[in-house]
């Protein structure tokens, strides 16, 4: 029978390369999530079984309390949740391996190369923990989601970073020195606070993506530590995951690779310049609707404003409206928008609005010059013309949804204030441009109620 | 050839082989990949099931190892059942609807 077990082990790892395969296609997809939870099943009984495994009690009272906790999140949680709850997940996931990491160090006081494995579980382990919680914090809007930073913060950040690594070199040459793991441990944690506290809101979709990774690699290096192959492939699934969202993130940021690598460190964070006053033509819903019902192709953009407004579900009411009075409706999703990769695709599809209808960025920026009206809600940088035109901006080369290239452009906003980059947006300026001030799900509701009382649809 | 040097090339493989992989999501399922990999990630509960059941088991370890079954059951059971309902709701345009 032990000598079976591997063979779950195997499989196990099969269904998990199966389930991100699947993933490639909404069509495929949730056959991909059944092929990972008959991996994990397999897994967890392979493990049970194992002739070093002989008291039970705790673990069974263990799962009871983590599926106590887990169940109530996966049905209850808001769909605008899901980054926090990624977030959530990504510090039970990096505490898990930091611990036990911590419990092997102490049961076995390894040297070698094991001890080299369990020092990189940990310090990511640990690093990912605090991060992941700041991350959380902030994204839940516990802590000041601002960006917090001070002269000397990158050095600071750092310095710590090094003496977390010099400590865990010490353990690896000494690792009899057990008083030192503590005081590793708590670099470890310090560090991980410190590398979220500068980071703002728009660029939690790469840290996420970012501590995704150190997740994974953290569960890949317990693999090296307990020469577990299923743990190391499964990190290393991981790792990779988190690492290319985190690079993908990047350059539609246009930020550089190194900056990924090194958790983001050093956002310019530009101080919004004096703006010079400059007219901007704004309209009420009526005659947004007006101009929406005369036109023939509509391509709405959503951002996180969408998101916080809670407006996804108006805007399918809207987007179904036009689609009845044959208007061609299409929503243009960047990579950055939201919080998370995927964020505004994912808020779409609750809100019942066909996948079809969602366009990536390179496949809907040549379809600008033939749009009647784009719809531009709660975005606001990855749809400044700046980043392509002016060659000074900040955010200069950050690929954009060429939404200036529209007949018309409506934009609904609260206020001129600027965006994330602190940059104002000629978009608002443009003769073409009518603004829409007011917040954006009552803005929606009230197009909507004018549509419906222009010329009713017998549906 | 030695244990972790096996290791070194089972993880360089499954590294290369997750690049492949996840370069073939389409964008559109980001965030349900996110926390699939996150799910699958709570295989951590392996090492900690390893560790709180173990015969040699002190106090500490006993603790440490059923803490992390806690966070990575949690991690499994929500990571797993919130993928499900993301992807549910990912629709095609029906056919009749025009």
């Amino acid at each position: 029978m032990q000598t079976l077990l591997p063979i779950l082990y195997l499989l196990a790892a099969a269904g998990f390369i199966l389930a991100i395969k699947w993933m490639n296609s909404p069509v495929t997809a949730r056959r991909g999530v059944v092929a990972g939870e008959i991996g994990m099943l397999l897994a967890v009984v392979g493990t049970l079984l194992r002739f070093e495994v002989v008291s039970y009690e705790w673990i069974f009272i263990a799962f009871f309390i983590g599926s106590a906790i887990g169940v109530p999140i996966a049905y209850y949680m808001p769909m605008t949740a899901v980054p926090q709850r990624t977030a959530f997940s990504h510090a039970c996931g990096a505490l898990a391996s930091a611990l036990i990491g911590t419990a092997e160090y102490y049961r076995q006081l390894p040297h070698g190369v094991v001890m080299v494995a369990l020092v990189m579980e940990t310090l990511l382990g640990y690093l990912t923990f605090t991060a992941s919680l700041m991350a959380f914090g902030k994204l839940q809007e516990i802590l000041p989601t601002r960006p917090l930073t001070y002269p000397g913060q990158n050095i600071v950040n750092l310095g710590i970073f090094s003496l977390a690594v010099a400590a865990g070199v010490a353990l690896i040459f000494a690792p009899e020195q057990t008083w030192l793991f503590p005081i590793f441990t708590l670099l470890a944690l310090v560090f991980g606070v410190l590398l979220i506290v500068p980071i703002g809101g728009a660029d939690m979709p790469t840290v996420i993506a970012l501590l995704n990774s150190y997740a994974g690699l953290s569960a890949s290096a317990m693999g090296f530590a307990l020469d577990n192959k299923l743990l190391i492939v499964a990190g290393a699934l991981d790792g990779s995951s988190g690492f290319i969202l985190a690079v993908i993130m990047c350059r539609a940021m246009n930020r550089s690779f190194s900056n990924v690598l090194f958790g983001a460190f050093g956002t310019i964070q530009k101080s919004a310049k004096e703006t010079t006053e400059r007219p901007v033509r704004s309209a009420s819903p009526e005659e947004a609707a007006e101009i929406l019902d005369s036109s023939r192709s509509v391509v709405i953009v959503p951002g996180y404003g969408m998101a916080v407004a809670q407006a996804q579900h108006k805007l399918r009411e809207l987007s179904d409206l036009l689609t009845k009075r044959g208007i061609e409706v299409r929503f243009a999703i960047h990579p950055v928008a939201g919080r998370m990769p995927g964020h505004m695709n994912v808020l779409l599809a609750e809100a019942n609005v066909p996948y079809d209808q969602l366009v990536e960025m390179d496949d809907i920026n040549s379809e600008f010059p033939r749009t009647d009206v784009a719809l531009v809600i709660g975005a606001n940088d990855v749809v400044n013309p700046a980043a392509r035109l002016d060659k000074s901006s900040p955010i200069a080369g950050m690929p954009i949804l060429n939404v200036y290239e529209a007949h018309t452009v409506m934009v609904i906003k609260r206020s001129m204030s600027p965006g994330f980059a602190g940059i104002d947006n000629d978009l608002y300026y443009m003769s073409k441009t009518l603004m829409l001030f007011g917040d954006a799900k009552s803005f929606v509701t009230n197009i909507v109620k004018e549509l419906n009382a222009a010329v009713p649809v017998s549906a | 050839m030695k244990d972790w040097e096996l290791a070194l090339w089972v993880f360089m493989l499954a590294a290369f082989l997750g690049f492949e992989l996840i370069r073939r999501v389409s964008p559109l399922l980001h965030t349900p990949l996110m926390s699939l990999t996150n799910a699958i990630s709570a295989i951590a509960v392996v090492g900690a099931i390893l560790i709180t059941g173990a015969k040699d088991a002190s106090p500490l370890t006993r603790t440490l190892g059923f803490v992390a079954v806690v966070a990575s059951t949690t991690n499994l059971v929500s990571g797993y059942l919130i993928t499900d309902r993301m992807l549910k709701m990912f629709k095609k345009r029906a056919p009749e609807n025009k």
